[in-house]
């Protein structure tokens, strides 16, 4: 379009809130929970971003506003070009062929009273894209072929299935219709580390054959830092910092992704031992009322004064755009751009 | 053993008669009692439909010698105060029940997953006003409402099955609606909105296959419980009206009447009630563990 073709997916300003009403005749809005509020970020054609934070931050719920099963209170969402906050769910349609997501629990996430082929096939059914008896079946056997598994499989019902197996049936599934971008919630934290390995190499091994765009929501780094090649920090339904991976991983500019990365323990326990440990203090604030200014200064090491006034903008700081004022003033020229700056890292 | 069920070609005739089979034997070897309950259900089902032809006399035909006489070679099950053979008449009670019982069970399971799967997929305001609908038809006691609707439309046949059809509908349908409000939140169900899906294709794949077990429960023990509601309409005289043989009626009239000089005569058709009932419960039972994959050997 504008020289940016490169660009699959823009999310500027995204806000996801949820009303609070009380009373039962007469309903009265309350409040609302901000759970996400204000986030901004893009995905390049062929990468992968990681969403990082804790429980509770608005990872999951930015990842439904943007398959649009979660309404947005505003913002706007541009999927290859197109704006598709606003469209119906008839218009909706098409694009959830391009658009995909592969669930954190494999365990409910497949339909426990059909057979693996009917649930991969699925897709290629609701889109009318199934063709015969012989084509569906070979297009299953493919789908179930290029994740791992034996296409004799297809007759098999979920439950005989291990958790990193049932993974790789959600896979295949988000696979069905030849997606463009792969959302990933979670996808590897219900299984065991040794399979999260697994189904991690199978993701970039697809991701290389099939140029896919992934999403890659997560709150375990080690997990993120092996498949991201951008990572953006979450913290109270906001982004605080946007980075390379390795750049985000040694040089982490914002309080919070320091602390955060600090809180990964050494595999070592000797190293483990003579660690200091920078433990964040108190506890997360409520998303219904959020801190004045820094969301994140009643909890930062580095607080500033003016950090519970003024809100400070994701703006870039060499390589990295980082949300804080301890970098405020090495980007004066960014100030008014907001989230939404068009400096893309 | 699963690359030999993939060698094997799918249209293979047959394979519906295989899949027949292996249900069954799964039922017999895994669920006794439930084979047990769906053995004696048979038994009743293909009575009342042969009632008819193995009735050793007329339902209706009166011998004034034998009246009041106790279970003989003669008869069976004894006669009744007019002479009429008691076991031809179970036999046709059989037929009654059966037809009331499968009907109005039928009725009211469909109108349970109409209103259940409706209200409960869809939510919001629609949830909102058929589930304060469904607690007001709630309040009224069943058989209060069976009493008034019967003395109104007056009794037969059809009526009953209709009216215990709604009734029973309608007070089932919370019973699927929960099922279906727990099944909506399945992750599973939001994959299938993830992909594009249609609210009907979700209902037919997702709903309704996950609240079957409820779905089956509820119309096994409706059958029964059909019955003995139809059995207390009889006994109070609103039921199908005399002189058709029911089970209900014939508790009622000579059962009662006679219970001292002709015990036989609420005995018989008071042990099939419950045993049919007993019978519809436990094969619906074992029905609903035997329809879950989960529950399925590899």
């Amino acid at each position: 379009m504008n020289g940016r073709g490169d660009v699959l997916l823009r999310v500027e300003d995204l806000k996801v809130h949820f009303p609070v009403t009380e009373g039962v005749l007469m309903r009265r809005r309350v409040g609302s929970v901000k759970a996400v509020d204000g986030v901004s970020f893009e995905l390049r054609r062929g990468e992968t971003f990681g969403l990082v934070g804790e429980s509770g931050c608005g990872k999951s719920t930015t990842a439904l506003a943007i398959l649009r099963m979660q309404e947005p209170t505003a913002g706007r969402i541009v999927f290859d070009g197109e704006d598709i906050s606003r469209v119906d769910q008839r218009g909706l349609r098409p694009l959830r062929r391009r658009m995909q997501m592969v669930f954190q629990d494999p365990f409910g996430s497949l339909n426990p009273r059909m057979r693996v082929r009917e649930i991969v096939g699925e897709p290629l059914k609701v889109h009318g894209v199934a063709g015969n008896r012989r084509r569906f079946r070979e297009r299953v056997a493919e789908l179930l072929d290029l994740v791992g598994l034996l296409p004799a499989m297809a007759d098999r019902y979920p439950h005989q299935f291990s958790g990193g197996q049932r993974q790789r049936i959600g896979i295949a599934r988000a696979l069905a219709l030849e997606p463009d971008l792969l959302i990933c919630d979670e996808a590897v934290s219900a299984l065991d580390v040794s399979i999260q390995a697994q189904v991690l190499n199978l993701l970039m091994d697809l991701q290389e054959r099939l140029g896919l765009t992934y999403l890659f929501i997560a709150h375990d780094l080690s997990v993120v830092r092996h498949i991201s090649d951008r990572i953006g920090v979450m913290y109270l339904g906001r982004i605080v910092e946007v980075a390379a991976r390795d750049e985000l991983f040694e040089r982490p500019r914002h309080p919070y992704t320091e602390a955060l990365l600090a809180s990964v323990p050494a595999p070592d326990p000797i190293v483990e031992a003579a660690r200091a440990h920078h433990l964040i203090a108190g506890e997360v604030p409520s998303v219904r009322n959020p801190p004045s200014g820094c969301r994140f200064h009643p909890r930062c090491p580095k607080v500033l004064g003016h950090c519970d006034r003024a809100e400070p903008l994701l703006e870039a700081d060499g390589p990295a755009r980082v949300a804080c004022h301890l970098y405020a003033d090495s980007s004066p020229a960014a100030a008014g751009a907001g989230q939404a700056g068009d400096l893309a890292v | 053993m699963t690359t030999v069920a993939a060698a094997v070609p799918d249209a293979l005739p047959g394979r519906d008669q295989a899949r027949w089979r292996r249900f069954t034997v799964r039922l017999f070897r895994t669920k006794p009692l439930g084979a047990a309950g769906a053995v004696v259900f048979a038994i009743f089902l293909l009575s009342g439909i042969f009632a008819g032809v193995l009735a050793p006399y007329g339902i209706n035909e009166t011998d004034l010698a034998h009246r009041l006489e106790p279970p003989s070679r003669q008869f069976l099950l004894g006669t009744d105060h007019l002479g009429r053979d008691l076991f031809s008449r179970v036999l046709m009670g059989a037929r009654l029940s059966m037809i009331v019982g499968f009907c109005a069970a039928a009725l009211a399971t469909v109108v349970s997953i109409v209103i259940g799967v409706l209200s409960g997929y869809l939510g919001g305001w629609f949830d909102m006003l058929t589930q304060r609908l469904v607690d007001a038809w709630m309040t009224f006691p069943d058989l209060v409402l069976l009493i008034v609707i019967v003395s109104v439309v007056g009794p037969g046949i059809t009526q009953i099955v209709i009216i215990l059809g709604l009734l029973y509908g309608i007070a089932g349908s919370r019973i699927v609606r929960g099922a279906v409000t727990s099944v909506r939140e399945h992750v599973y169900t939001h994959a299938a909105q993830s992909i594009g899906a249609g609210t009907f294709h979700i209902l037919r794949r997702h709903i309704l296959p996950n609240v079957m077990p409820v779905v089956i429960v509820l119309f096994t023990t409706r059958v029964g419980a059909v019955i003995l509601s139809e059995a207390a309409l009889s006994f109070l005289g609103l039921g199908v009206p005399p002189p058709a043989p029911t089970w209900g009626g014939m508790l009622s009239g000579d059962g009662r009447t006679y219970l001292y000089l002709g015990p036989w005569l609420a005995l018989a058709p008071g042990i099939c009630l419950t045993v049919v009932v007993y019978a519809a419960n436990v094969f619906g039972d074992a029905l609903r563990d035997l329809l879950d994959p989960r529950m399925r050997g590899t």
